[in-house]
């Protein structure tokens, strides 16, 4: 049966691990996912709920919220987005660096959400790849942790070196 | 207390000045040329002296006075609010002076006006959009302006360029919610209007 876990059983295989590169490299990233917080509207009062103490995003080894694009490797988009916002959303999206993933969080990053309006772009999708979608306006706790366990899924699941170096050329970091 | 006396007073010698007749509070009605003076007056004189609105209303493109900016003022003496019409003169280029000198917390209401109507503020410092970007072409809460947006290119040419983004119109399938304010409570909740027309489809009527 194919399965990306790592096993060693000391008894067994004495000093030495046998495994796949792909294996260890996703492992290793799926355990330690650095989420920046991009908090654009009501759903970033949920995302700091699943952060703090109930919910407690850190037992999946991702509470290490990160300000800064450099610094981290998964955009949770927590809210709505409008034109004037998609913009700074791609760029800091470009600023963080390979591999990446991102989380559309609630209705209105997935879909523009109830704002039907020609200020709100129709769903973060339109300018940077969306991994994971959450449903809710605004998702429980609860809910995003699903997601970023589907997203570890993910990310245990894809060859390691996919998304290594993008061409630089579509970057529109600065 | 804001009764006949206080409206009379106010009234005797200003013959811009008239009385609209609304049912929550005293309404005036005064022309652009004199608002900075009517207002001084009343901050000074009459202790309204908390700007607590000001915003506009758009007629439509019909009406003989398109564009009518709406100034709410608060008296903490008085405990009650004033509201001041001013008429804007010209449909297509509407001016009102800027009460941003008078009530400091005027500018970024002032700019908010500006930017979803398109009235200038004459003598605002800094009058430029507030909420839109400063390159979109529209006035959105005109009456003329369909919700749904009109499709023009992302502020940010490269991220468009990269993305292929564009501010596009929202699709209004299934939308949107309103509540009717009269009838029994459990039918007034907000339902979405059957609006199966999108941004290809014409409406029919």
């Amino acid at each position: 049966m194919y399965s990306n876990e790592v096993g060693y059983n000391s008894k067994i295989e004495g000093e030495v691990i046998v495994t796949r590169a792909d294996a260890v490299v996703n492992w290793i990233r799926k355990h330690s996912v650095w989420p920046m917080p991009m908090g654009l509207a009501c759903c970033a009062i949920e995302l700091m709920a699943s952060a703090a103490s109930r919910y407690d995003i850190s037992r999946f080894g991702m509470e290490v919220m990160r300000f800064s694009p450099r610094q981290s490797d998964c955009m949770i988009v927590a809210g709505t987005v409008t034109y004037k916002m998609a913009e700074v959303v791609r760029r800091i999206y470009d600023q963080m660096g390979d591999p990446k993933w991102v989380v559309a969080m609630g209705a209105c990053a997935s879909t523009g959400g109830m704002y039907r309006s020609y200020a709100v772009m129709q769903g973060v999708d339109n300018v940077v790849p969306v991994d994971v979608y959450v449903s809710g306006c605004p998702p429980r706790p609860e809910a995003l942790l699903d997601a970023m366990m589907k997203l570890q899924d993910k990310i245990g699941n894809e060859p390691a070196v996919k998304n290594l170096s993008k061409e630089p050329v579509t970057s529109v970091a600065s | 207390m804001i009764d006949e006396d206080f409206v009379s007073l106010l009234l005797k010698g200003r013959e811009y000045l008239s009385v609209l007749h609304q049912e929550d509070c005293l309404t005036l009605q005064s022309d652009p040329a004199h608002i900075i003076d009517l207002c001084t007056h009343l901050r000074d004189e009459q202790t309204f002296d908390l700007l607590a609105d000001l915003t506009a209303i758009d007629q439509g493109e019909d009406a003989s006075t398109r564009f009518i900016v709406v100034v709410h003022l608060y008296s903490l003496i008085h405990k009650s609010y004033l509201r001041i019409h001013v008429n804007c003169l010209d449909n297509l280029n509407p001016e009102v002076p800027s009460l941003s000198g008078v009530f400091p917390a005027a500018n970024w209401h002032e700019r908010e006006t500006f930017d979803m109507f398109g009235i200038s503020f004459t003598e605002h410092p800094n009058l430029k959009r507030i909420l839109m970007w400063d390159e979109y072409p529209y006035y959105p809460l005109r009456k003329e302006f369909p919700l749904a947006g009109i499709e023009v290119p992302l502020p940010a040419a490269d991220v468009s360029e990269v993305t292929g983004a564009n501010v596009d119109p929202a699709p209004m399938m299934g939308g949107p919610f309103v509540s009717s304010s009269n009838g029994r409570l459990s039918e007034a909740e907000p339902r979405g209007k059957d609006e199966s027309w999108t941004e290809d489809t014409e409406k029919l009527l």
